[in-house]
């Protein structure tokens, strides 16, 4: 790799405070403008890698560094601009439910103001304008006054990528965001992640169960058995078998 | 691989074992609390005759006495709007403070709950007594009264519902970069706002009837008239006075239920 990696794991270990080990020396280096699918059963660890990387987890030991910068210490406002160049999508959507859509994606932009400012709201009209556009990027424009538990799952998963978008994030965390859809919505999510990573160059790292989704999306696929790095090829090298066995193995141990 | 055979319940699940000792404790309790305070259940029967007796004497509402007691009432309300809202308003931030699932630290929590038992402790009519001596006889009085009554029993409420919340949006907001405040004025507030509305509401239907009992201690509002009527035993000025008082609470309620309605 010549061009230097946006994302770098070095010798990453994660242990809970129960003892659980989390993730266990994780080396890892993910090149600007991937889209990264991340395998492996419930509890391997996909989480808890995703969750390093904007600090929402702390690991235990080792290194991680953003754009050659280390993250472990940063604090406050430093690690506030961290986070918001790193967007984050989340099973479950996480919109707030009795808000308006509108507001859900003003609420991705907060980070670009000083508190006060958004306890009153005090949004540009670029920024207003910008959150018109987002919704427009997933084909949600006309649900701009709905309020957000009035919209179908697939769509509620769009508002949310819609929130993540008005961040203008370097780097989309997205943790089994099409487990709670049906197929034809996981399409249509995945499919708007897949033009953000190459419209906009934006680095796109996502957890999935899916198999046969892993290889129509990703551009690498990495596996994850019991906190460790079992699995790391490009698309071009994967095969079915392979990943049969990161979930075979597994569940046989198990 | 067998069929596997179903799991058994254990001995403690099949005889309801738990269950069956927690009520037996209860009962315990009840009898032995009533034993050792004396309470005489048979008095009860036996002087029903008086309650009926008062109740008889109510039943001819002295109406004309209604002109009297409007403005009183009025105050009383006014009182009560006052208390509630400053009480429910400094209630908040120790809500918050209070919230095991905002907070971690958990001696800062430690120390908001302690502060907040020992403002529920303090009764409200001893407060009603110590801010009529220090601040004369009158609404004043009263009104700081329900002040630090609603505080205390409004934070309690409000934070055990703020521990009700999903806590995804507030990870979603965490995950932007947003600042504690922010998070919480824009995933907190909007998913309790209903619930802290008819909480406001609950709270100022109680202090317009604690209101009513403050009175008594020169505390302003309808109560001084209410203690006047019972003292010249005048029941059927008391009977319009408690039927006014409980026109003023189904109008709350009504509210209340409207607002909530809404707000849903």
């Amino acid at each position: 790799m010549v061009e230097a990696p946006i994302i770098s794991f070095k010798n990453v270990n994660k242990i809970y405070s129960n003892g659980t080990v989390g993730l266990k020396d994780i080396n890892l280096e993910i090149p600007q403008g991937q889209f990264l699918v991340v395998v492996g059963l419930s509890g391997a660890g996909k989480s808890t890698l995703l969750r390093t990387i904007n600090r929402m987890h702390e690991i235990t030991s080792g290194e991680i560094k953003i754009d050659g910068e280390p993250i472990h210490a940063y604090k406050g406002q430093a690690l506030r601009l961290l986070r918001r160049k790193i967007g984050m999508i989340f099973q479950g959507f996480n919109l707030v439910n009795r808000s308006s859509v509108e507001r859900n994606v003003l609420s991705g932009r907060v980070s670009y103001y000083p508190t006060w400012k958004t306890l009153c709201g005090l949004f540009t009209q670029a920024d207003r304008e910008m959150a018109v556009r987002s919704l427009q990027r997933v084909n949600l424009a006309d649900k701009l006054y709905t309020r957000a538990d009035e919209l179908s799952g697939g769509q509620q998963q769009r508002v949310a990528i819609a929130r993540t978008l008005m961040q203008e994030p370097k780097i989309i965390l997205a943790d089994e965001p099409v487990a709670s859809l049906d197929p034809l919505t996981t399409k249509a999510v995945m499919d708007t992640l897949q033009r953000l990573n190459r419209e906009d160059n934006i680095t796109v790292i996502v957890n999935l169960h899916s198999v046969p989704l892993a290889r129509q999306y990703a551009d690498r696929i990495i596996g994850l058995q019991a906190g460790q790095l079992v699995y790391d090829r490009p698309i071009s090298e994967v095969t079915e078998a392979d990943l049969n066995e990161i979930y075979v193995t597994e569940a046989v141990q198990a | 691989m067998s069929i596997p055979e179903a799991p058994r319940r254990s001995w403690m699940q099949r005889w309801h074992v738990k269950g069956i000792v927690v009520t037996s404790l209860l009962l315990v309790l009840l009898v032995t609390s009533s034993r050792m305070t004396g309470v005489d259940v048979g008095m009860f029967f036996s002087n029903f005759g008086q309650f009926l007796n008062l109740l008889v004497r109510m039943s001819h509402p002295d109406w004309q006495y209604a002109n009297v007691i409007v403005r009183p009432l009025l105050e009383t309300i006014q009182m009560a709007i006052l208390g509630t809202t400053i009480g429910a308003a400094f209630a908040v931030p120790f809500a918050v403070l209070s919230a095991s699932n905002l907070i971690h630290n958990r001696f800062l929590r430690g120390l908001t709950r302690l502060f907040l038992d020992l403002v529920r402790t303090l009764p409200d009519l001893l407060l009603a007594a110590i801010f009529v001596a220090v601040f004369g006889i009158g609404s004043t009085a009263g009104v700081v009264t329900l002040a630090i009554f609603s505080f205390g029993m409004v934070s309690k409420l409000f934070y055990e519902v703020i521990e009700t919340i999903d806590m995804g949006p507030l990870e979603a907001l965490t995950s932007v970069g947003a600042s504690k405040v922010t998070i919480i004025w824009y995933a907190v507030l909007p998913q309790i706002l209903n619930q802290f509305v008819s909480y406001f509401l609950y709270t100022l239907e109680i202090n317009v009837r604690a209101s009513t009992v403050l009175g008594y201690l020169g505390a302003g509002g309808i109560g001084v008239f209410l203690q006047r009527s019972l003292s010249e035993f005048n029941y059927s000025q008391t009977a319009v006075i408690i039927l006014a008082t409980l026109a003023v609470v189904l109008v709350i309620d009504g509210i209340s239920n409207h607002l909530r309605r809404v707000l849903l």
